[in-house]
This record gives structure tokens, C-alpha cells and sequence, in this order.
């Protein structure tokens, strides 16, 4: 009965909830990194081992990024790391940029978005851009012919050159002699050709959507919805772009003549459609934030792919439209607060000064 | 229909989903495993004045006073208050600061009783059929036997029956969504007729034509209790029981009555507004007990649990009894107890002492081990991952409250409905990176009901300094209005004099002039009074008046000193009266004199005549100051006098020095 008018040992002032629900941000970023493996996967089967060792190499070099910067802002560095949100950036960088993109072009694009896209504003949960996306596009603007060369897909039977070969592609000479356009590349650049005939032209194409990354979308596909299953992000802004996506790509299909911009399904299951649907604009930081925000927020970057895709300047639009999307978020979450219970319609815009 | 097919037909009753809401583990089982026991009797109880939503109660009893079980001893001190009884018999032996169940940890007046151990009862009114008292008379004796809610925010039960608002429906909340706490289940279980007797005595007071018992599924034995309790009822026609899927926080008032009717309570507004009441079933036996049998609430079913108890169960706790004297009975291992929570896990409070008594808010006491509720890890940053905002049961943002409440913009918090907040704890529950979010919800909102009421205040205030300068600005105005008339009046009667002059030789015109120049001066035709006349008029009138206060304060008068100085002053003042009458009466002389001087002579305003209008004028205002002064004037205001002695002495020997000139 010592405790009884005394202070005693137990522990005061902790906060309701007393106990949380088992949910950590490191467990949301393993589920994220988990569900690209399918992919990951898909992506090494048909490209190579480069996909492989550009995932490791990114994710590395994300690591010493987000390391530096936390000793330079004097954080504590086993807090920050945990949260394996730079783990998460690696690995879509590594997946997004090509193959057998040189060492020091990945290199540029990761430290890019780790130290400018993301600590330069403030870190975790500050950043207004997407992170990978922003050391995309630097690269894809500053190294163009880099960032084009996708080798050949060689199919499950192919021959892929060895995890050997990708290591000195990727960190020695290169791999110009074997680098080939993507199906997109193809039918951007086509002006002449039917469908059917560019589909028999093109050893690229093969099944719908151009032979390897038809798997490749499915894949992640599969990875996302897995993450809907385990509720790591709402279905609102992933279905939004590819809903967006179809409906445009239907609208503007043009039938298979020569003019044609592709089917709805080439659309779906080609680029980094998929990546770009579940892994990319549902990056939660630089998204609208509300339902209905990532709703719009996905319609408006499944609209922005189709129209750099079909009448933009480069043959894969998914990068351009997250940032342009980005930008637009925090507008798009003043005016999509839901309405609150008990209040007859939902506020909008900004608070009113007076 | 009867009774059972009835509760057949509305077992179907629609309901409707709650939004957002999470699923915490329940561990609800390890507390309901014995029946609800009672408790020996503790040594003292400690009796916060302040067990409710309100105001303290008022204490109606000294120290040493003996006070029986049930007696009252502090009455509720205002509309939103309760009143307070003894639990149990025995001695008030203090009343002091002591610890309340609290989250800041505070010290509030209690009543110490020290119980004698007879618990010997004072006397009951029961009432035998309520349905013979009208309503007003069984809300009284609500208020009267101090029931304030008991399912946790503790509102005055009898303040809540009296809205005035018609009332259509009565909801019986038997939620109990809060993980560990089972007091509610296991009441339903062992008191389902007097919970069904309490509505119906709820029902008869409001005169709600329904009511409906809303309770969650992971109840079965309580809902079977109380169906059997109610197909048994006379009022089983007028009440159903609603079975409802499990989902934290179905028991929030708003959630309760979104679920049972899918109707939102308008923002800032109440239940009633709707034709509803929630009463909490705990309640319900509550007002069943003071009515039926005459019983103030003096006990209540409190949950002991926690992995630190040996035996959790629930317990008949008299309110006052000290935590630790609860938690011994269900065997406490103290070595192991790392945090005590008054509450469920979601929205009640740690405390770190185990002397704080219950109260009539007190449903669950959670006695937890490290392991059961685990410091709260380092709050990491915002993902803005949403996951908040699914759980929202208000559909608030509250990743975007998070924002504004760091950045403390308390416009766009109150743009986001930040008061909507039931501070249910949902979405810090989900919130992947730790953030205490409720933590930062309610310094918000306490910051801004500052802020508010500061703003109010220097509101009020500056509303106050408006209207002064409103008011001075008009009284300079109606000064300045009052001159100006004097002013145009003294000109016109000025031009009338000057016509005069001019037609001095034919005096029919004068006449008629005269006539017409008094009339446009608003002067009275008959009684023709000078300027000068007038103001020696009006001083007149003013030195009597002056003189009669003189006298008044003088006879109010204790001080010698002061007796003397009054005296003289009056003496002085008399003198000046009867040098004015007599001034007046020459002046009425010399306006004719003047008038026939003017006629024959033509003398334009001479000197000396100008001359003594501004003595005149200054004596005026002398008088007046004096006039003024003598108003407020006190026996001590000795000083005051003698200046204004000395103003009325220059005054009065240069009024005699005009006038001498005059005549
Ligand atoms: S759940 Fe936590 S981390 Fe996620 S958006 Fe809400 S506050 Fe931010
Ligand atoms: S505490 Fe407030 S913001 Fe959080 S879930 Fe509950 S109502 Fe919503």
C-alpha cells in the first residue's frame, strides 16, 4: 500500500489511445516494397538481370542518400532510416528507369530525388513532388538517349545475357548495340504503318500490348492489388487513372489505320501504366488526400498520360502527369473535404478571412 | 400484435452503417467470466464536488457532521450541476483538495466521509406509480437524486429530460464499443427488467411514443436478457431491441443515432433537435432506482481489468471508494501495474495514483502491465497515408487537422470542422506513424475557446468604449446645438433692437417691429424680459437653488469645522439671492429706461454695458461650478468648499460691482 498517497511507479500522462492498432509506416513500406516483387519479377524475366541490379543499386544509393542528409540535419539516423520510406523510392526508381541504365545515370536520377525531391523539403511527408518521379524526369530531359534503351524483351524461352554481363553493362560500357525502342516508342514514331502491319513489323509487339510488358503491367497489377487487399491506400486513385486512361484511350483510338494511337488495352498494359497506377501516383505524400482528391487526382494524371502519350513529346507520359498532378493536389484537397457529419454540404476552398 | 411477434417482425429493423470506425481488439471476455460483486465496505470515500459536466455541487454539510446512507450533502449549485449524497453512513471528516479522476492530474474539493459501517439508510421516498406524478415532478426528483450520465460524459440526466423540445424517440444505448469495459453487458445481463423499467420511466417523462435499446453484437447473453426482460414487459409494444454489428465508436451519441435512425445531429446542435434522447442503460437504472425505490445514486458498476488484476470482474462500487481499495479486491499485482486508466483504452485518461476515487463516471478501471499497453512508440512523420481519415467516424480530415494544429491556423482548423471532433481516438489508433492526432485535436481546441473568449472580451470592451465616445459625441452635439440656438435667438434679438432704432421715429411701426422681432426670438410677447434680464433670471434661480442645497448639506452636517464653512457659504449665497432679486427687478426698470433712453438718445451698446454682460456670464458660470460641486458635495469635502467659497465671494463682489454701475 506504499503507492497509495504517494506518486508511485505508474505511468501518468500517456494519451488516449492507450493502445494502437498494429500499424507502423516501416510496415506499410515493406507491404509497398513486397507487393513490387511480382513485377520486379516480370521485369528481370523479360529484360534481364539489369532490372535486378538497378533496383539494388538505386535502393543502395537511396540508403547512403537519405543517410547523409539525416547526419547533416543531426537526425537520429535509426529512427528515420526504419521507416524504409527511402528503401521504397529505390526500389520504384530501380523498376522505372531502363534496364541497363549506365551506374551513374541511376545514380544522378536517386540522389536527385532523395536529397532535392525529398530532404531539401523537409524530409518525409514535407515533399510536395513525388521524389522518383522528379529524379525521373531529370534524367529522362538531361540523358534522353540513355533513358531510352529498353533491350528486347526475350520472352520466358529468350536468352538472357548473364547477371555477369548486366553488371558490366551496367557499370562499364554499356549496352548501346542492344538497346531497342519500347512499343511505345514504336507507335509514336509510326506514321505509316497499320496496326496489324506494325504489330508483324515490330518484333516488339507481340500480344496486346507488346510482348513482355503485357506481364510486366500484369504483374504489378497483381502487386496492387494485393496493397487494395491489405488497404495500404484506397482504390480511388489507381482506378481514377486507369478508369481515365481507358476512357480516353477509347475516345481517341482512331481504329488500327496508320494514325491510330493504340488500342484501350495497348494503353492499360504498356509503360509503366500499372506501376505508375498502384505504385506511383498512390505515393500518399505528394497525392490529393481525401477520397474524392485522389479520385480526381488519378483521373487528372490518367488523362495527362494518354494526352503526352498520344500528342505529347515523349513516348511515356506517367512521370510528366504525376508531377503536373502533384502540383495541382494541395488546390485539389481544399476543394474535396468530405462533408462532415452533421453539416449539410462539405466546405470548400479556403477558410474565409475576416 | 403481441408482444413477441412484434419483436420478431422489428428484429429486422433496418440499420444503418457507421462511418469510417476501426476494430480494436475487444478483450472484453476477461472481465465478464464472474458475476457482478460487491464490495466491503472502504474506510473513507472521497466525494469529488465536481463528478459531472457542469458546475461542483454545493456542500450542505460542515465537518463532523454525521450523515446517514443516501442523506444529501452537497446540493447542485446551478442549471447544468448535481447534487451529491452520501454512500454510505458515517462522518464528514474533511473537506478539502484531493486528486479527482482526471487527465490533468488536478486536485479539486471532495468530501471526506468516514464510514461508521452500519450503512445504516436515511429515509426513502419511494413512489409507488409514477404514472400518478406528472413529468415536471419526476424530473425533480432525478435532479434531486444527483443522476448525471453515466456512460462517461456525465451531463446532468434531469437537464437532458427537460429540453422542451418534443421528444419522439428515446435511445437506450447499450453500446458499450469501448474495448475491456463490460459494465454495461454485464448490467444487462443481471438488471435487464430494471434497465426496461427505467426506459419506460424515461419514456413516460419525455413522452416519447419509442424507444429503441441499441446494443452491439458481441453481446449475446446481454441481448438475450434483456429481449427476455422485455417480452415480459408492459411496455414491450413501445420498445425494440437493435442488434448492430461491432465497430468502435458505435456508442458516441452522434454514431448511436446515425446507426439506430441514419440521421445526423445537425453541427452544434443536440439530439433533441431531432426528437431524441440518449441515455446511457446504466442511466436508465439509475432514474429507476430514485424513482421506484427513492434512491439517490450512490453506487455504480465499474470494470475492473487489466492483465495486472488476478480475477478481473466488475463490481458494485460505491462512488468515492479509492481505486486502490477496488483493485485489491480483484487482486492486484502491483509490481506488475504500469499504467491505471480511468476509462477503455480509447478515450479514458491514465492517472498515477492509486488513491483517486471513482465516480459516477467511472465505468472501467484498466490496472495494465507494460505489455498491455506499451508506451506509446516516437511519433514519426506524416505519410498523409489517409488512413485517419478512413477511420474518422465524423468524416473529418484529420491528417489535414494535424497539419493546421502544427502550424497552429486555427481558420482553416475551424474550416475543416476541427469542432466536430468527437475525440474518439480512431484515427490516432490507425495512424501508421504514431501521432498522438487526439492530443493535438484538443490543445487546438482549447486554444481557440481561449482565444475566443479573449476575443469576445476585448469585443465586449471595445463595444463599450464605442459607445461612450457615441455617447459624448451627442451630448457635445446637443451642447453645441443648445449654443447655437442661444446664439441665432441673441442675433435676432440683436436685429430686432437694431430695427427698433431705426424706426424710432414712427412708434406704430416700432411697435409692430418690435412685436414681430420678439415673436421671430421666440420670446414670451407679454412679459418682455431683456437678455440680461433673463440670465440675471436664470442665476437667480440657480443661486436659490444652490442656496437650498447649501442649507440641505448643512443640516446633513456632523463636522464643526465644516458646519462653520457651510454656514458662511449659505450666508454669502443669501446675499447673493436677494442682490439678484434686486438686480432683476432694476434690470426690468432699466430695459424700460434703456428703451426710452434709446428713443431719445440713440446711443449705440456702450461699453460698460458689454461690460457687464460678461460679468454677468462669468458669474454665471461661477454659479454652476458651485452648483455642480455642491451636487456631489460630502461632510469632507471641507476643501472643495472653501475654493469654491472663495469663487462665489469674487463672484458676488463682481455681480455687485455690475450692478452698482447699472442702477
Ligand atoms: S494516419 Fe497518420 S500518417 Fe497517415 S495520414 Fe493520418 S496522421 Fe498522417
Ligand atoms: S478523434 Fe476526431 S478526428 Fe480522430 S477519428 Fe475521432 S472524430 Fe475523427
Amino acid at each position: 500500500m506504499a503507492l497509495i498517497n504517494s506518486r508511485s511507479s505508474i505511468r501518468a500522462g500517456q494519451t488516449s489511445p492507450h493502445k494502437l492498432a498494429l500499424n507502423s509506416t516501416q510496415r506499410v513500406m515493406g507491404l509497398l516494397v513486397l507487393a513490387t516483387l511480382p513485377g520486379l519479377l516480370a521485369q528481370t524475366v523479360f529484360f534481364g538481370w539489369g532490372t535486378l541490379i538497378n533496383v539494388l543499386w538505386c535502393v543502395l544509393i537511396a540508403l547512403g542518400c537519405e543517410a547523409l542528409v539525416l547526419k547533416l540535419r543531426q537526425r537520429s539516423l535509426a529512427v528515420c532510416l526504419s521507416d524504409c520510406s527511402a528503401v521504397v523510392a529505390g526500389v520504384l526508381l530501380g523498376l522505372a528507369l531502363p534496364p541497363f541504365a549506365p551506374w551513374w545515370l541511376s545514380l544522378v536520377a536517386v540522389s536527385f530525388a532523395m536529397i532535392i525531391g525529398k530532404h531539401l523539403y523537409g524530409g518525409l511527408g514535407q515533399n510536395p513532388f513525388n521524389p522518383a518521379m522528379l529524379g525521373y524526369v531529370l534524367v529522362l530531359i538531361s540523358f534522353p538517349q540513355e533513358m531510352i534503351a529498353w533491350l528486347p524483351p526475350m520472352g520466358l524461352e529468350g536468352h538472357n545475357n548473364s547477371l555477369s554481363d548486366a553488371a558490366f553493362a551496367i557499370f562499364g560500357s554499356g549496352v548501346d548495340a542492344v538497346s531497342m525502342a519500347t512499343p511505345l516508342d514504336v507507335l509514336k514514331e509510326n506514321s505509316s504503318l497499320t496496326i496489324n502491319e506494325l504489330w508483324q513489323a515490330n518484333p516488339v509487339f507481340d500480344g496486346m500490348a507488346g510482348r513482355g510488358w503485357l506481364w510486366v503491367n500484369v504483374a504489378y497489377l497483381a502487386g496492387g492489388l494485393f496493397l487494395l487487399w491489405r488497404r495500404v491506400f484506397t482504390w480511388h486513385a489507381p482506378i481514377g487513372m486507369l478508369v481515365a486512361i481507358t476512357i480516353m484511350a477509347t475516345l481517341f483510338w482512331q481504329g488500327s489505320g496508320s494514325d491510330s494511337h493504340g488500342s484501350p488495352m495497348f494503353h492499360l498494359l504498356s509503360g509503366a501504366t500499372m506501376l505508375g497506377a498502384f505504385f506511383i501516383i498512390t505515393d500518399p505524400v505528394s497525392g490529393a488526400t481525401s477520397n474524392r482528391g485522389r479520385l480526381i487526382f488519378g483521373v487528372g494524371v490518367g488523362i495527362m498520360v494518354y494526352v503526352i502519350r498520344a500528342w505529347g513529346g515523349y513516348p511515356d507520359g506517367v512521370a510528366f502527369a504525376v508531377l503536373l498532378m502533384n502540383m495541382a493536389a494541395p488546390t485539389i484537397d481544399y476543394y474535396t473535404q468530405p462533408r462532415t457529419y452533421g453539416h449539410h454540404r462539405a466546405n470548400k476552398g479556403m477558410p474565409k478571412r475576416d | 400484435m403481441n408482444a413477441q411477434t412484434k419483436l420478431i417482425a422489428t428484429s429486422e429493423r433496418k440499420i444503418w452503417p457507421l462511418t469510417g470506425g476501426v476494430h480494436p481488439a475487444e478483450n472484453k471476455h476477461q472481465s465478464t467470466g464472474m458475476p457482478i460483486a460487491s464490495v466491503p465496505l472502504p474506510e473513507t470515500l472521497v466525494l469529488p464536488l465536481l463528478q459531472h459536466a457542469g458546475t461542483p455541487a454545493e456542500p450542505v454539510v460542515a465537518v463532523g457532521d454525521k450523515v446517514l446512507k443516501g442523506q444529501l450533502i452537497a446540493r447542485a449549485s446551478g442549471v447544468v450541476s448535481a447534487a451529491l449524497h452520501a454512500p454510505s453512513s458515517g462522518v464528514i471528516t474533511a473537506l478539502e483538495s484531493r486528486p479527482i479522476p482526471h487527465p490533468s492530474g488536478f486536485s479539486e474539493p471532495c468530501i471526506i466521509l468516514t464510514t461508521d459501517g452500519a450503512d445504516r439508510w436515511c429515509e426513502l421516498a419511494a413512489v409507488n406509480d409514477y404514472r400518478r406524478l406528472p413529468p415536471a415532478e419526476l424530473v425533480a426528483r432525478i435532479r434531486d437524486a444527483g443522476i448525471s450520465g453515466m456512460g462517461g460524459a456525465g451531463f446532468p440526466t434531469a437537464l437532458k429530460l427537460s429540453s422542451g423540445l418534443p421528444i419522439h424517440t428515446l435511445i437506450l444505448n447499450g453500446t458499450e464499443c469501448e474495448p475491456y469495459i463490460t459494465a454495461d453487458d454485464m448490467l444487462m445481463r443481471e438488471q435487464a427488467q430494471a434497465i426496461i423499467a427505467g426506459a419506460a420511466i424515461l419514456q413516460y417523462v419525455l413522452g416519447a411514443g419509442q424507444c429503441l435499446i441499441g446494443i452491439e453484437d458481441n453481446k449475446p447473453e446481454a441481448i438475450a436478457a434483456m429481449r427476455a426482460a422485455l417480452a415480459e414487459s408492459v411496455d414491450a409494444d413501445k420498445m425494440e431491441i437493435v442488434v448492430f454489428p461491432t465497430i468502435y465508436p458505435s456508442g458516441g451519441e452522434k454514431q448511436l443515432i446515425q446507426i439506430l435512425t441514419g440521421q445526423e445531429v445537425p453541427s452544434g446542435r443536440l439530439p433533441a433537435d431531432l426528437g431524441m434522447v440518449v441515455q446511457n442503460v446504466g442511466t436508465a437504472v439509475a432514474v429507476k432506482e430514485a424513482i421506484v425505490d427513492g434512491k439517490p445514486l450512490i453506487s455504480r458498476i465499474t470494470t475492473l481489468t487489466g492483465a495486472a488484476l488476478q480475477k478481473p470482474h466488475n463490481v458494485h462500487a460505491l462512488i468515492g471508494t479509492p481505486a486502490h481499495h477496488l483493485l485489491q479486491q480483484a487482486g492486484l499485482h502491483e509490481s506488475q501495474l504500469s499504467t491505471l486508466v480511468f476509462g477503455g483504452p480509447m478515450m479514458g485518461f491514465s492517472v498515477d495514483r492509486l488513491d483517486i476515487p471513482v465516480t459516477k463516471t467511472a465505468n472501467c478501471l484498466i490496472a495494465a502491465t507494460q505489455a498491455e499497453f506499451p508506451a506509446a512508440p516516437d511519433p514519426q512523420a506524416c505519410i498523409r497515408c489517409g488512413h485517419c481519415a478512413q477511420a474518422c467516424p465524423s468524416s473529418l480530415l484529420p491528417q489535414q487537422l494535424y497539419w493546421h494544429a502544427r502550424a497552429e491556423n486555427y481558420q482553416q482548423l475551424l474550416h475543416h470542422n476541427l469542432f466536430d471532433c468527437i475525440e474518439c481516438g480512431a484515427c490516432a489508433f490507425v495512424c501508421p506513424s504514431a501521432i498522438p492526432l487526439v492530443q493535438y485535436y484538443r490543445a487546438s481546441k482549447g486554444a481557440i475557446r481561449t482565444l475566443e473568449a479573449k476575443q469576445a472580451q476585448s469585443e465586449r470592451s471595445r463595444a463599450r468604449y464605442e459607445n461612450r465616445l457615441a455617447r459624448m459625441a451627442q451630448e457635445s452635439a446637443e451642447k453645441e446645438a443648445k449654443r447655437q440656438a442661444n446664439a441665432e435667438r441673441a442675433a435676432r434679438l440683436k436685429a430686432a433692437k437694431a430695427q427698433e432704432q431705426v424706426a424710432e421715429d414712427d412708434p406704430v411701426q416700432a411697435a409692430i417691429a418690435r412685436a414681430k422681432a420678439r415673436k421671430a426670438a421666440g420670446a414670451p410677447a407679454k412679459v418682455a424680459l431683456s437678455g440680461e434680464q433673463k440670465e440675471l433670471k436664470i442665476q437667480l434661480s440657480m443661486a436659490r437653488a444652490q442656496a437650498k442645497k447649501t442649507e440641505r448639506a448643512l443640516s446633513a452636517c456632523v463636522d464643526d469645522e465644516t458646519t462653520k464653512k457651510l454656514t458662511s457659504n449659505l450666508a454669502m449665497l443669501n446675499e447673493q439671492v436677494a442682490k439678484l432679486e434686486q438686480a432683476f427687478e432694476g434690470g426690468s426698470a432699466e430695459v424700460q429706461a434703456e428703451e426710452k433712453r434709446v428713443k431719445i438718445a440713440r446711443p449705440a451698446l456702450s461699453d460698460d454695458e458689454k461690460k457687464r454682460k460678461v460679468e454677468l456670464a462669468m458669474a454665471n458660470a461661477a454659479v454652476k461650478k458651485l452648483q455642480r460641486a455642491l451636487d456631489g458635495a460630502s461632510d469632507d469635502d471641507a476643501a472643495t468648499l472653501k475654493q469654491q467659497l472663495a469663487d462665489a465671494e469674487q463672484r458676488v463682489a463682481g455681480l455687485k460691482l455690475a450692478l452698482e454701475g447699472r442702477l
